[in-house]
């Protein structure tokens, strides 16, 4: 019983950072109807910039802010630079882009912090509470909580509260409309992309610590656990995007505890294909047919 | 007709290579209501997409208030006063309706007015007040152009481009929103270019008519002697 609490809350917090980085696959998807596979390389960057402000100040919490703002800045130049030239005509030309700015990102990476694992602190202890003698969760997960509630709270008010974030869902749901409609598109996606990036670096700076260190390659694996928490959840779905990061971190937790670490990735992809067979468009698709 | 609201004057306009309207002219005076006939393909819709900006102009001019219109970013147009309901509705289906005509008034520095605006269209379409958080595609096809047309008028609009209103709806239902159109050009000095394929119930309420055959203006004239034009009639209108 101990174990499976431990394992849960484990779950729970490795989750969460699959839901934040599921949820900034979403948010570009919706926009832009890309998929964005370079959010890992670029949420790298991002801790890596957070890794010199830190290591140059001693401040952890200097450079976590300056990663989300690294972060924002990286999503609005990726979109206005890069991905505003691509031809939309076939969903496979975004794709192949972001995969080369992912080789493109590693590599000045690598050239410029070496391809090692280096050691990133976390601002909070990682050694478990124990209550009555069931270690629970740390210090961390509790941060790790509290960061994603945050920024799922404050998407959620964005768009179903502001303007801003009615014209952002306006703009990814019928561009000329809003067009006609007053609505800079082109604005709104630009924004939408800084976004997803900001919230893919936060959860860069949530589970880089947990694992080896920083590396170029270091959210690979997270990637992968992502996309299928946000293709599991629907992608067009926010909501799904969390479920499915939970659902993902819950899975591989008590896959890696009760039975093997190393069987963990078959457990992912046995996930995938159960949901794609029974439900293609993922959990929390709407049932409207959409054309891409 | 230096009082025109638009002056449109030998524009030509297309996809790609080959234009789809040559040389076209026409004059939308305030509060007029000019309807805009032809068969399928006459280039009706490209008409009113080029003169939002949505398809480029190859050549030609177009003037609305006085003021060059080419040039203008598709966004800025409901600034200018122009506001264009596209065809097949353009409802956001996704959004609730409430939420389609706040963003209808969204550009608008005047909050205040803009509230009220939304509050008149409610007034004005009873149906669109009952279902203020109903998804777009919950609703009728009238409920949706009633929604576009109502989105439209948040934007306290001076001239309405309004692409085949009638397409889909039950004779009844265009029936009314032709009627509101002629009652909102009364009250408030509403000009209208009017896109459709029905065209007794277009020239029913139109002061002028322009008929487009392959791209071209083939006839220009008031709605009441096109409609009595029965050569005219049988050779571009079909009845």
């Amino acid at each position: 019983m101990d174990r499976f609490v431990y394992l849960t809350f484990d779950g729970l917090s490795r989750g969460l950072v699959y839901a934040a980085f599921a949820l900034a696959l979403v948010l570009i998807w919706r926009a832009a109807r890309i998929v964005n596979f370079a959010q890992g390389a670029m949420a790298v960057a991002a801790v890596y910039v957070a890794y010199s402000v830190t290591n140059a100040t001693g401040s952890y919490w200097l450079g976590f802010v300056v990663a989300l703002l690294a972060g924002l800045v990286l999503g609005v130049t990726v979109e206005r630079v890069v991905m505003r030239f691509v031809d939309h005509s076939s969903p496979l030309n975004g794709v192949v882009v972001a995969l080369g700015l992912v080789l493109i990102i590693q590599g000045t990476l690598g050239i410029i912090y070496g391809n090692e694992y280096l050691p990133v602190e976390t601002p909070f202890s990682r050694d478990a509470f124990e209550v009555g003698g069931i270690a629970m969760l740390s210090r961390y997960d509790l941060f790790v909580f509290a960061a994603v509630g945050t920024v799922v709270v404050l998407l959620s008010l964005l768009f179903t509260r502001t303007a801003i974030g009615l014209r952002m869902r306006a703009a990814a749901f019928a561009p000329d409309v809003s067009r006609l409609l007053g609505v800079s598109v082109g604005g709104m996606l630009t924004l939408g992309w800084a976004l997803a990036a900001a919230v893919g670096s936060l959860a860069g700076m949530l589970v880089v610590p947990t694992e080896l260190g920083v590396h170029p390659t270091a959210m690979d694996v997270v990637f992968v656990s992502a996309f299928t928490a946000a293709v599991v959840g629907g992608l067009d779905s926010p909501i799904g995007a969390v479920i499915g990061g939970l659902v993902v971190g819950l899975l591989l937790s008590y896959v890696s505890g009760y039975i093997d670490v190393t069987v963990a990735p078959m457990a992912i992809l046995t996930l995938l294909v159960v949901v794609l067979l029974g439900k293609p468009g993922g959990l929390f698709s709407s049932s409207k047919a959409r054309v891409a | 007709m230096s009082g025109a609201l638009l002056q449109v004057e030998g524009l030509t306009a297309g996809y790609g290579a080959a234009p789809v309207l040559h040389d076209v002219g026409l004059t939308v005076q305030p509060g007029e209501i000019v309807a805009v006939l032809g068969a399928n393909g006459a280039g009706k819709t490209t008409l009113l997409r080029t003169l939002s900006g949505l398809v480029r102009t190859t050549r030609g001019r177009v003037v609305f208030d006085g003021a060059e219109l080419s040039g203008t970013k598709v966004e800025h147009l409901v600034r200018r006063g122009i506001a264009h309901v596209p065809e097949g509705r353009g409802v956001v289906t996704e959004l609730t309706v409430d939420e389609n005509l706040r963003l209808g008034g969204l550009w608008r520095r005047d909050r205040a007015d803009s509230r009220k605006a939304l509050d008149e269209v409610y007034e004005l379409f009873p149906p669109l007040a009952q279902r203020r958080t109903f998804a777009g595609h919950q609703l009728s096809g009238g409920e949706r152009q009633m929604l576009a047309l109502g989105r439209a008028l948040v934007g306290r609009p001076r001239l309405l481009l309004l692409d085949e209103p009638s397409l889909g709806l039950a004779p009844k239902v265009t029936g009314q929103i032709m009627a509101l159109l002629r009652d909102l050009r009364e009250r408030t000095g509403l000009a209208v270019l009017l896109v459709e394929q029905n065209v007794r119930s277009a020239l029913s309420i139109a002061d002028e008519g322009v008929v487009l055959a392959l791209g071209r203006v083939v006839a220009r004239n008031k709605a009441s002697v096109l409609r009595d034009d029965a050569d005219l009639r049988h050779a571009y209108l079909g009845f």
